[in-house]
C-alpha cells in the first residue's frame, strides 16, 4: 500500500539453518536474533529466535503467561531486549524510538483493544495516517498548501480503511461507543493506516464468536492479498491453523516448536503444552 | 435533583444539537453578534441596559480588561491541559515571564535602561515566553501526571520566588513606568492611556479572536489530533507513530506563547509589574477555570475563564448582612467547583467529541426512518 522503500538485501548467510522448509529462499522481513528479555528475576522470553519472511503469515502461539505480548513488545520498542537483537528490514530496532519503528513499516493492533475512545473512528485512523505526514505546526495554525493536502488524503485513506474492515457506518462515532467486534476491526484499520509492511496482530479474535472469527479470517487474508506479512498472536487454534502459513510456538519464554501448521499439530511438546502431560510423563 | 438535572442537560442538549443543525450561515451570525456584544460591552450606553450585569463596586471596563486576560490565559491553558491532557500547575510562571520581559526591556526602572517601546519588547517577550515553554518542558515532559504537575507548579514558584528575591527582578518594589502599546486618535491623544481601560479590553479581546482562530487550526489537524491522542492514550500514540515528546512540547510552547502574551498585555496596561502580581492562586484560577468551563473545548474555556473572572469581580461591593461578599470570593469559588465536581465533572461546555455523536445519532434516525 503505498509504501515503496526496499529493503536494503542483506547478503544470504553461507550455510544458514535450512530450518523452515517453506520459506525457502525468501526474503526475511524481521529477525528475532537470539532474544532474551528479563525482569528482576524473571526471565520473560528465553533465547528466543525465530524469522519471519517477506509476504507470509506467522502464528505466534503459547498458552497464556507464554512470553507472546512480551515479544510483540521488545519487536514494537516497548521493552528492550537484554541480550539478543532484532532486526526489521535488515536494520538493527533494538533502542529505537517507538514511532520510528512505526514509520519503518511496523504496525500493530493490542490485546486489550487501546484506541482513542473519545476520538472518532475517522480520526483515530487519520492518527496512524499522520505518521507519515509532514504538515508542521505553522502549517497547520494558517492552514497551508500541505496543511489541506495531508489533511484531505489522510480522510481519503481513512474512508478507504473503514470500507476495508467493514465499519464505514460509524466514521463519526466516537471510538469508545462503537461495538466490541467493531473497536477490533477500527484498531486494525489504524494499524493499516500507518502504511505497514508488517502487521502484528495481538489476539484480534479474542471474545469473537465463530462467525465473526470466520469473518476475521477473511480479513486477516485480505490484508496479507495486499502485500502486507501478518505476524498473528492467536489462542484459537483452530484459527491459527486455518490462516497461517506457518507456526511458532512459545512456552514459558521459550520456543518448543517451529513448522507449518500440520507439523506443529503433531508437536508432542506443543500438545503437552496445551494440553497438560499427567505427571507421571515429565521426564 | 435527578429530574432538575435531567432537565437542565435535555435542555443543553436540544440547543447543541440545534446549533449542529443549523445553517452554516445562521452560525456565523449568531458568532458575529457575540462578537459585536463584546466590542460593545464596555460602553455605558450599552451597559446600563444590562440590568445587574455591570459591576457596581468597579470601573466595568476595568473589569472587562481583567476578564479578557483570564479568557486568553484560559485559551492557552487549555491547549496544555485539555487537548494534550498534560496537568500544568504553574500556567501563571509564563504570563510572568512575559509581563517582566516587558518590564525589564522598557521600564526606566530597569537595571537595562535600555527604554524599549512595548511593541518592540513584545515580541521578544512571546519568544521568550516560548523559550521558557520549551526549556521547562524538555526535561520535565518525561513525567506524567502527578509528577508533572508538581513540577510545573514548582516551576511557577521559582519564578516567584526569584522576582521577589532578586535586585534585577525589583522584588516587591517592581517596575513602573512601563510605556503604553502604541497609537494615537486624529486628534494626538492616545489611544491607550491611564484614564480609559476600553481600547485595551478591545485589544485584548481582538487578540483573543485571532488566537482562538489559531488554536482551532491546529485543534483541526495532524497537530490537534497528536494533543489528544496523547491525551487518550499516550503509549498507543506512540506506537501509532506520533512523535509525543515533540508534540508535548509544542503544546507548551503554544500554551506559553499565548500565557506571555497575556503577560506582555497586563503589563503595557498597568504599567507596573511587581512579584505582588504573581501569586499561586493565580494558576490554580486558571486552571479551575478551564475545567469549569469544559476541558479540550476552546468555548468552553473561553466560558470557564470569563466567568470565573467576572464573578469574582462583581462579589466586589456587594454587602450582604453586613459582610462585604468579597472577601468571601473564595469560598464561593470553592464551593462552587465542589458542586460542579459532583453534578457535572466534564465542564459547562464539554469537549467536541460530543458534538459529533449528537450529528450522528441525528443522522441514524433519518436513516431508520
Amino acid at each position: 500500500m503505498g509504501e515503496t522503500v526496499q529493503k536494503p538485501t542483506v547478503p544470504e548467510q553461507a550455510g544458514a539453518p535450512a530450518v523452515e522448509s517453506t520459506a525457502g529462499d525468501r526474503e526475511p522481513l524481521l529477525e528475532v536474533d537470539h532474544v532474551t528479555l528479563r525482569f528482576g528475576g524473571v526471565v520473560a522470553l528465553n533465547d528466543v529466535d525465530f524469522t519471519l519472511y517477506k509476504g507470509e503469515i506467522l502464528g505466534l502461539i503459547g498458552p497464556n503467561g507464554a512470553g507472546k505480548t512480551t515479544c510483540f513488545n521488545a519487536m514494537t520498542g516497548i521493552y528492550q531486549p537484554s541480550e539478543g537483537e532484532i532486526r526489521f528490514r535488515g536494520e538493527r530496532i533494538t533502542g529505537k524510538k517507538k514511532h520510528h519503528i512505526t514509520k519503518m513499516g511496523m504496525a500493530r493492533t493490542f490485546q486489550n483493544i487501546r484506541l482513542f475512545p473519545e476520538m472518532t473512528a475517522l480520526e483515530n485512523i487519520q492518527v496512524g495516517a499522520d505518521a507519515h505526514h509532514k504538515t508542521s505546526v505553522i502549517s497547520a495554525l494558517f492552514r497551508l498548501p500541505r496543511h489541506r493536502r495531508e489533511e484531505r488524503d489522510g480522510i481519503e485513506k481513512a474512508e478507504r480503511l473503514l470500507d476495508f474492515v467493514g465499519i464505514s457506518g460509524r466514521m463519526h462515532d466516537a471510538a469508545r461507543n462503537l461495538s466490541y467486534g467493531e473497536q477490533r476491526r477500527l484498531e486494525i484499520a489504524r494499524a493499516l493506516a500507518t502504511d505497514p509492511v508488517l502487521l502484528c496482530l495481538d489476539e484480534p479474535a479474542a471474545g469473537f464468536n465463530p462467525a465473526e472469527k470466520e469473518e476475521l479470517l477473511q480479513l486477516i487474508r485480505k490484508i496479507r492479498d495486499q502485500g502486507i506479512t501478518v505476524l498473528l498472536i492467536e489462542h484459537d487454534m483452530r484459527l491459527v491453523m486455518g490462516v497461517t502459513d506457518r507456526i511458532v510456538v512459545l512456552e514459558f519464554g521459550k520456543k518448543i516448536a517451529e513448522g507449518l501448521p500440520a507439523e506443529v499439530r503433531e508437536d508432542h511438546r506443543v500438545i503437552a503444552a496445551y494440553l497438560g502431560v499427567p505427571d507421571d510423563d515429565v521426564a | 435533583m435527578t429530574s432538575v438535572r435531567e432537565w437542565i442537560d435535555s435542555g443543553r442538549h436540544a440547543v447543541a444539537e440545534r446549533w449542529h443543525n443549523a445553517p452554516r450561515w445562521m452560525r456565523w451570525a449568531v458568532i458575529a453578534a457575540v462578537i459585536v456584544f463584546f466590542y460593545a460591552l464596555p460602553n455605558r450606553e450599552f451597559y446600563q441596559w444590562l440590568g445587574p450585569i455591570p459591576t457596581t463596586g468597579s470601573n466595568f471596563g476595568q473589569v472587562l480588561f481583567t476578564v479578557s486576560i483570564y479568557v486568553l490565559l484560559a485559551v492557552g491553558l487549555n491547549i496544555v491541559v485539555g487537548f494534550a491532557g498534560l496537568l500544568d500547575l504553574g500556567y501563571f510562571g509564563f504570563f510572568a515571564v512575559g509581563a517582566y520581559t516587558v518590564a525589564v526591556l522598557t521600564s526606566p526602572s530597569s537595571d537595562l535602561k535600555t527604554l524599549w517601546p512595548w511593541l518592540l519588547a513584545l515580541p521578544v517577550a512571546l519568544v521568550l515566553t516560548m523559550v521558557s515553554g520549551v526549556m521547562l518542558g524538555t526535561p520535565t515532559l518525561r513525567l506524567r501526571g502527578d509528577y508533572l504537575a508538581i513540577v510545573t507548579l514548582g516551576f511557577a514558584e521559582m519564578i516567584r520566588v526569584a522576582a521577589t528575591a532578586s535586585d534585577f527582578l525589583k522584588g516587591q518594589r517592581g517596575f513602573n513606568q512601563i510605556p503604553h502599546p502604541p497609537g494615537s486618535y486624529s486628534d494626538g491623544k492616545p489611544i491607550f492611556g491611564v484614564l480609559d481601560p476600553r481600547p485595551y479590553y478591545w485589544l485584548v479581546l481582538t487578540l483573543i479572536i485571532l488566537v482562538v482562530i489559531g488554536v482551532r487550526n491546529l485543534n483541526r489537524s495532524r497537530v490537534g489530533r497528536a494533543w489528544i491522542s496523547i491525551r487518550e492514550d499516550e503509549d498507543a500514540a506512540q506506537l501509532m507513530g506520533v512523535p509525543t515528546f515533540k508534540f508535548k512540547l509544542w503544546a507548551f510552547a503554544s500554551g506559553a506563547f499565548i500565557g506571555g502574551l497575556a503577560g506582555a498585555l497586563f503589563a503595557g496596561k498597568q504599567n507596573f509589574v511587581s512579584s505582588q502580581n504573581l501569586e499561586l492562586l493565580n494558576s490554580i484560577i486558571i486552571l479551575a477555570a478551564v475545567i469549569l468551563g469544559g476541558s479540550g473545548n476552546i468555548v468552553g474555556a473561553i466560558v470557564g475563564g470569563g466567568l470565573v473572572a467576572y464573578l469574582i469581580e462583581r462579589f466586589r461591593g456587594i454587602e450582604f448582612f453586613g459582610v462585604e461578599l468579597y472577601e468571601y470570593r473564595f469560598m464561593f469559588f470553592g464551593l462552587v467547583l465542589v458542586v460542579m465536581m459532583i453534578f457535572r465533572p466534564q465542564g459547562l461546555i464539554p469537549n467536541r467529541r460530543r458534538a459529533a455523536e449528537f450529528k450522528d445519532r441525528r443522522k441514524e434516525v433519518i436513516v431508520g426512518g
